[in-house]
């Protein structure tokens, strides 16, 4: 399933991959992945020391004919799956991922069972009528 | 109008508990996935010693502790004094690993506050500490007889870290 996951979100990178060339891929690869020491920034985003030495160690692999799989699995093994910015889909990052949907379907829920409820709105009769145009006259 | 008067306190309550559990986490502390792994292997020159490799094969077969610092981390010099009188006890090896250093930098440092290390290597590029996945200078790891990593501490080892966590770990690893 993570496995699955991964390659789900490297497809638009693997697809694209041939005729890129290496420093394409190297930005690209560390957009997806998340820097340490300044957490809501990007590896490419960030000149952090750490964050520079990551890219090179990124441009370093994939010379070396490392695929990008094995790029993140290389980030993962050591940082975890923080560094993802998309994190897999696994048990622990269901909640994550699915969330948001459950919490819409519920509100949908809620929305519509108390559309249905509402209840119809009496008419109102002609003596009522008159005494609301009484009442609004008096203020004037 | 009771039973809604419930729900609202119902969800108001869950909102509260979450945000409670949620903003008192350190999102600098991220779960090392290398706890319960095999501690990288790495060569690498003594800093004091630029002639002499260090193997981290050559503490196999005991416990011992592996401090990331440099002479530019502000918080190793707040960890420093627990970290010299852990040594002084002698309960566990004390190793270093001078990250991305200035040599005269990280030795002018040790003469400054005192070195308590058995040995520091020299890691100018940050490669080995790529490896052991530190992003935050100082980083603590205690290492069992079979070369596994079985605690990480991210930031300056508190005394409290010490006395609570390291120190009872090192003894039950000796045990092992």
């Amino acid at each position: 399933m993570n496995k699955l996951a991964l390659l789900f979100l490297l497809l638009p990178v693997l697809a694209g991959a041939q005729e890129k060339n290496l420093e394409e891929r190297v930005s690209a690869l560390s957009s997806e992945l998340r820097c340490l020491v300044c957490q809501n920034q990007t590896i490419a985003d960030s000149n952090a020391p750490l964050a520079v030495d990551l890219r090179n160690t990124i441009r370093e692999q994939l010379e070396k004919g490392a695929t990008e799989q094995e790029v993140v699995d290389f980030m993962t093994a050591r940082y975890g799956d923080f560094v993802l910015y998309r994190p897999p889909l696994k048990a622990t990052t269901l909640l994550l991922w699915v969330g948001p949907f459950l919490l819409l379907a519920l509100g949908v829920f809620l929305f519509a069972r108390r559309v249905r409820k509402r209840p119809e709105e009496p008419a109102l009769a002609e003596e009522d009528r008159a005494r609301a145009a009484r009442l609004l006259d008096e203020g004037k | 109008m009771n039973r809604k008067l419930i729900w609202t306190l119902a969800i108001f309550g869950a909102l509260v508990a979450v945000l409670a559990v949620g903003l008192t986490l350190n999102p600098r502390e991220v779960p090392s996935p290398l706890v319960g792994k095999p501690a990288p292997a790495f060569e690498l020159p003594l800093l004091h010693e630029p002639g002499k490799t260090f193997s981290s094969k050559e503490p196999m077969g005991q416990v011992w502790v592996f401090n990331v610092w440099a002479s530019w981390c502000a918080g190793c010099r707040d960890e420093h004094g627990v970290l010299t009188q852990f040594a002084k006890t002698g309960a566990a090896p004390l190793y270093g690993l001078n990250y991305k250093d200035q040599r005269e930098d990280a030795l002018r440092w040790l003469k400054q506050y005192g070195d308590p290390y058995q040995a520091s290597f020299y890691d100018l590029e940050g490669k080995v500490g790529i490896d052991y996945g530190v992003y935050g200078v100082p980083e603590t790891y205690v290492i069992d007889r079979k070369g596994v990593i079985r605690f990480k501490q991210i930031g300056a080892v508190t005394p409290e870290v010490m006395q609570k966590k390291i120190v009872p770990l090192v003894e039950a690893l000796k045990r092992e």
